[in-house]
C-alpha cells in the first residue's frame, strides 16, 4: 500500500479547514499551536488563552516580544484589536461554562468513545502537571484530538482503553492524525478520511479497532 | 486617613508566621511578584504551603524560596516546565510535597474562598486520577442534571502576594496584560493581600469603571521601580 503521512503543517492546515467562521478556539501548547497558522484570512476565529487572553494574535516581531503577554506555553504573543484581558477564574468560567466552541489538544491516547490520556505518563519519577488539560477537555462544547496515530514504536494511540492516566471521560469528539480523521461516537470510531492510498481495512489493522465509515 | 501604602517591602511581610499558605500570583513568569518572593526569603518564614500555578523558573524567585528549604507544600497545576529543575529535584527526593489541582479548579477554589463559598461541585477531573483525596479515596461526586460532579473545597490563604500596575492609596489596582492571571483571585483569598505596583496615583487617579481589583481586597501597596518581565518556563 502506498500512502504518505501528513506532515505536521498538513495536519495542523486539515485541523483548520474544519474551523468555521466566526469560532472562539482554545490552542493546546505543542502541535496544536500550529493549527493558528493555518486558519484561512477570510475567516474571523477568536483564539482564546488560558491565562486570560481573548482575542490572541501572532508572534510579535522580534525585538518586540512583552513577556506580561505570553500563551500558555509561555511564548510572546500580541493582541488583535478589540482582543480582552480577564483573570484566570474568569478565563475558565469561559471553558467549563460551555462558552468555547472548539479546543484542540494534544494526546498520548484516545478511546473510541472519546476518553483522553493527555497529561501524565504515570511513570515513575515522572513530575506530573496538567496546567488547563482537564478543564479544557471537559469545557469545550466540542474537544478535538491532534497526533500521530502511532507511536514511535509504531503502536496505536487510538485504544480500547487509555493505559495512561486519564484527563477526561468521553470528552472527544474528533481525532485528527497524521494518517486518517475518525470520529469518537458511542458506537465506536468512525473514518471521515484518510490519506490518498490507505484503504479503511489497512487503517483498521494499523489501528486494531473495528471502523466505520463515517 | 486610609492609606495602605508601605515604604518597603520588608515593612510588609514582617508578621508572616512559619507555617504560613501563601498565594503568589502569576502564570509563566508573567504577572510574579519577583521583588515579593525576595522579601519572603529574606523575611525567614519557613515551613510555607505555596499556592502558584507553576513551581518556580530558573534559579530565582520561587525557585530560591524553594531552594532555601523553606517551603513544605506546593498546591500548583503545572510544576513541570523548561527551567523547574529546583522544584524537580525537590519533589523526587520527597523534600516538598505537592497537591496538584487542575488550573480552572485551582483558581475556582481559590475564588470560592475569597467569595465565601464552602466549596461547588465541578465537571473538571471527574474519573481521573486528580478527583482523589490525598490519602487516595474518592471525592465526594454528584450527578447534577445527568453530568457528574466533583466536590472541591476553597483554599483559603494568610497572605497572597501579587503584582500589579497601577494603585492608590485605598489598595485599588489595576494590572498589564496577562500579568493580571491569578491576581484578582488570590487578593480576594488571603487574610492579608500586599501588592506590588510601578506606579503610584493619586485618589481618582483610576478610572473607576476600570479597576481590577477593588480596594478592600488589598492590606498592603509597595511601589517598586519598574523591571520589564523576563522570559521563562520556555527552552532559551
Amino acid at each position: 500500500m502506498n500512502y504518505t503521512r501528513r506532515t505536521k503543517d498538513e495536519l495542523a492546515a486539515r485541523v483548520a479547514q474544519d474551523i468555521p467562521e466566526g469560532a472562539t478556539v482554545n490552542l493546546g501548547i505543542g502541535q496544536p499551536t500550529l493549527v493558528a497558522n493555518h486558519i484561512p484570512p477570510s475567516r474571523e476565529i477568536l483564539l482564546h488563552s488560558e491565562n486570560g487572553i481573548l482575542g490572541m494574535g501572532p508572534a510579535p516581531a522580534a525585538g518586540l516580544e512583552d513577556y506580561d503577554l505570553i500563551n500558555a506555553g509561555k511564548q510572546p504573543v500580541t493582541l488583535l484589536p478589540g482582543g480582552a484581558y480577564f483573570h484566570h477564574a474568569d478565563s475558565f468560567a469561559m471553558m467549563r461554562g460551555g462558552h468555547l466552541d472548539i479546543c484542540v489538544l494534544g494526546a498520548f491516547q484516545v478511546n473510541a468513545q472519546g476518553d483522553l490520556a493527555n497529561w501524565h505518563t504515570g511513570e515513575a519519577g515522572a513530575i506530573p502537571a496538567v496546567g488547563g488539560a482537564m478543564d479544557l477537555a471537559i469545557g469545550a462544547k466540542q474537544t478535538w484530538v491532534m497526533m500521530d496515530l502511532l507511536t514511535k514504536q509504531g503502536q496505536s494511540k487510538l485504544v480500547a482503553q487509555c493505559s495512561y492516566p486519564l484527563t477526561g471521560i468521553a470528552c472527544v469528539k474528533r481525532v485528527y492524525t497524521d494518517l486518517a480523521t475518525l470520529a469518537c461516537t458511542p458506537s465506536g470510531l468512525q473514518v471521515i478520511d484518510m490519506v490518498p492510498g490507505l484503504s479503511l481495512q489497512a487503517l483498521s489493522e494499523l489501528v486494531g479497532l473495528p471502523l466505520s465509515p463515517a | 486617613m486610609i492609606d495602605k501604602f508601605v515604604s518597603s517591602i520588608e515593612e510588609a511581610l514582617a508578621d508572616t508566621r512559619d507555617g504560613a499558605t501563601v498565594m503568589i500570583g502569576g502564570f509563566g513568569t508573567a504577572g510574579i511578584p519577583d521583588e515579593l518572593i525576595e522579601g519572603l526569603l529574606a523575611q525567614g518564614a519557613r515551613e510555607l504551603t505555596v499556592v502558584n500555578n507553576n513551581a518556580g523558573n530558573g534559579e530565582q524567585g520561587l525557585a530560591a524560596l524553594l531552594k532555601a528549604g523553606r517551603v513544605r507544600k506546593v498546591v500548583c497545576s503545572f510544576p513541570r516546565q523548561a527551567d523547574s529543575q529546583v522544584f524537580d529535584g525537590l519533589y523526587r527526593s520527597g523534600q516538598v510535597e505537592l497537591e496538584l489541582v487542575p488550573q480552572g479548579n485551582l483558581a475556582e477554589r481559590i475564588r470560592a474562598a475569597g467569595a465565601g463559598i464552602g466549596g461547588f461541585f465541578t465537571p473538571t477531573a471527574y474519573g481521573t486520577d486528580l478527583a482523589k483525596k490525598a490519602d487516595g479515596t474518592l471525592k465526594e461526586t454528584r450527578e447534577i442534571d445527568g453530568r457528574m460532579y466533583v466536590y472541591e473545597t476553597p483554599i483559603h490563604a494568610d497572605l497572597a502576594l501579587i503584582r500589579a500596575e497601577c494603585g492608590d492609596r485605598w489598595g485599588n489596582l489595576t494590572y498589564r496584560k496577562a500579568a493580571r492571571n491569578f491576581g484578582p483571585v488570590m487578593a480576594m483569598a488571603a487574610r492579608k493581600t500586599v501588592a506590588t505596583v510601578y506606579s503610584q496615583v493619586p485618589l481618582g487617579g483610576l478610572d473607576p469603571e476600570a479597576v481590577i481589583t477593588p480596594g478592600i481586597f488589598v492590606q498592603a501597596v509597595v511601589q517598586i521601580p519598574r523591571v520589564a518581565t523576563q522570559a521563562g518556563g520556555i527552552k532559551a
